[in-house]
């Protein structure tokens, strides 16, 4: 770095540090004003319209001038008869998801690493991944499809064992929290194993080499080497999730959702949206309150667990 | 006789260990296929063996009489249209994007980098939201225009990232040092050698995008209103999960139970038509994908 500064030419004025960055990087500034653009009018220009959560927003008025409402939608929002409830769905369902979806990709990569079978190790890795590229509305319909209780797999196998009609799961209340979950980790376990296994193929063979020579068993080895490999990877992928852990995907929630499971099915970001955008013209202030309530507390999360990690692990994304 | 082999022999101990991780393995791999076979399985049968629940993992009484429906219906064909006219400018648009935004953000030698990289990776943390996003559409005049759907998540920051590090650690810094010399301009750097040398991580991004273009039906159920513009995910979505079916396919009598049959048939038929072309592909690309996810996992 200190040699670096010396071959600087003396320190010049602000505006002619800017012109000699200019000379020398203009086309970069060029290539990059498109994306800049974009993201300021798509990412940052939405952030500066959640303003209307705080004012009664007119569509006719525009964002400047419609009137200002202080805490209004939020109070609305927390003194409602569904806050409570749509809380304590959000948060089972991502508790749920992250408790069992987090280490399940852990254990199949600790599994795949461990396979001497070379072909059913491929064969494995190229069938799990495969869910992964299946699209909501797709996974949503082969549920409703294979758990109807009349033509379904999994309700005629119901019906072979039990001889009786299998309840419909897809409207059980009960039955959406897991449903949503499993069908995730069936998703999702073979990709999110990819990450472990890069972590796991950086293990030193040095370790591995003197386990042996001391006559450990491969499950000592999994255990004592392989499982420390991954924690780091695992421990930033978790701080990851927790910023998003309000954030249960409206997608998929949004499709698998119906009358008869709403007690259980409604979660922040799905209310947001029907009392923002619903038919029938929803309330786009308070839709947006509700909304902004939910990222604010995402951002704290995210903060929060970063900073317990730092602290603890030594492991954190800044 | 003992053929020796580089390994050393494996303990009884081990032995059953990796039996355990095989037989844990084929269970795994159990539960991902037979969903899957069992859909195409239906896919292929006729409606009475569907709906009297007589399918299981090869298809009974042969027939392609979903298939057939299915490319009858204009609907289905006009979503197909559609969601390959989103995927394919989007994904061009997306990948001009991406790396106009990544290459610069490569260069240690471009100042504003620092600022531009918070301003970008700011947006992976926190963002506006589906009204505002609204909203901003609705000011902007593009509710109901396929451009609507071109242009929101015209960039992906993450993907802008794994395009970013991958400049930075393969295109060697003697490379452009030599191209300065020579008097090559950033453009003529980035369009003649940057990019052709970025070909891996192009196909990468490509296959991201592509996937996540055909996949997605959320922003067209939000933006667009004409049935005509819907994609295929959209349509997919009425049929499959809002149990609607088409008029014209229940009729009197005796007809309609085989008319009703073949609209169950057609939903199975349906999950495989509209997953094929990625399934397809997914052999042979699978390794970029993987790859694009260790370079993804480089801390940047």
């Amino acid at each position: 770095m200190k040699s670096k500064t010396v071959l600087k030419p003396p320190a010049r004025s602000f505006a002619g540090r800017i012109k000699r960055e200019l000379e020398r990087n203009g086309q970069l500034y060029v290539m990059i004003i498109l994306p800049v653009i974009y993201i300021i009018i798509f990412a940052y220009y939405p952030m500066y319209g959640l303003q209307i959560a705080f004012r009664k927003f007119n569509p006719a008025l525009g964002i400047m001038g419609s009137p200002w409402a202080g805490m209004q939608h939020f109070r609305r929002f927390f003194n409602s008869p569904q806050f409570g409830n749509v809380i304590v769905n959000t948060l089972v369902l991502s508790f749920y998801n992250l408790a069992a979806g987090v280490p399940i990709p852990i254990i199949l990569a600790l599994g795949l690493n461990a396979m001497r079978n070379k072909i059913l190790k491929k064969t494995v890795q190229m069938a799990t991944y495969l869910p992964h590229f299946i699209s909501s509305v797709v996974m949503v319909g082969m549920l409703i499809q294979m758990f109807s209780p009349r033509v379904g797999m999994f309700g005629n196998l119901y019906s072979l064992m039990t001889g009786q009609l299998m309840q419909d799961i897809n409207a059980s209340p009960k039955a959406f929290v897991h449903m949503y979950v499993w069908s995730g980790i069936w998703q999702n376990m073979g990709w999110s194993s990819i990450i472990y296994l890069a972590a796991l193929s950086n293990v030193d063979s040095e370790q591995t080499e003197a386990a042996l020579i001391d006559g450990t068993t491969r499950l000592q080895r999994v255990w004592y080497i392989d499982f420390p490999a991954i924690v780091p990877t695992a421990v930033i992928l978790l701080i990851m999730n927790a910023g998003q852990m309000m954030n249960v995907g409206v997608e998929k929630v949004l499709l698998m959702q119906n009358n008869l499971n709403i007690s259980t099915s409604e979660v922040i970001s799905t209310y947001s949206y029907k009392a923002g955008l619903s038919a029938g013209g929803g309330d786009f202030s308070y839709g947006t309150a509700i909304g902004m309530f939910n990222s604010v507390i995402n951002l704290i999360l995210l903060v929060v667990v970063n900073g317990i990690s730092k602290r603890v692990s030594d492991t954190s994304l800044w | 006789m003992h053929k020796q082999k580089n390994n050393v022999a494996i303990p009884r101990s081990d032995k059953v260990f990796y039996a355990v991780v095989n037989v844990i393995m084929i269970i795994i791999l159990g539960v991902v296929l037979v969903p899957i076979v069992n859909i195409i399985a239906s896919s292929f049968s006729s409606g009475e063996a569907v709906v009297s629940g007589r399918v299981f993992l090869w298809p009974v009484d042969f027939s392609v009489e979903g298939y057939k429906a299915l490319f009858a219906s204009d609907k289905i064909l006009t979503g197909y249209a559609n969601t390959i006219f989103y995927t394919f400018v989007g994904t061009i648009v997306n990948i001009i994007m991406t790396m106009l935004a990544a290459y610069p953000l490569s260069r240690p030698d471009f100042a504003a980098r620092n600022v531009l990289m918070g301003l970008f990776t700011f947006t992976m943390m926190f963002s506006g939201g589906i009204i505002p996003n609204y909203l901003l559409m609705m000011n902007l005049g593009l509710l109901d225009t396929r451009f609507s759907l071109i242009i929101s998540g015209a960039i992906s920051v993450y993907n802008m990232i794994i395009a970013r590090t991958y400049f930075a650690t393969n295109i060697p810094a003697g490379l452009r040092e030599a191209g300065m010399i020579d008097g090559c301009s950033d453009f003529r750097f980035f369009a003649q050698i940057a990019l052709p040398l970025s070909k891996p991580i192009i196909a990468v991004l490509v296959l991201f995008y592509a996937v996540s273009h055909w996949n997605s039906y959320f922003n067209a159920y939000l933006y667009l209103s004409s049935q005509e513009k819907f994609p295929l995910q959209l349509v997919m979505r009425e049929i499959l999960i809002s149990f609607k079916v088409d008029g014209d396919m229940i009729t009197t009598g005796e007809e309609l139970v085989q008319r009703q049959n073949i609209a169950d048939l057609l939903k199975y038929s349906l999950i495989v038509a509209a997953s094929l072309p990625v399934w397809c592909f997914y052999p042979f690309v699978q390794k970029y994908f993987v790859q694009g996810i260790m370079i993804g996992s480089i801390k940047g």
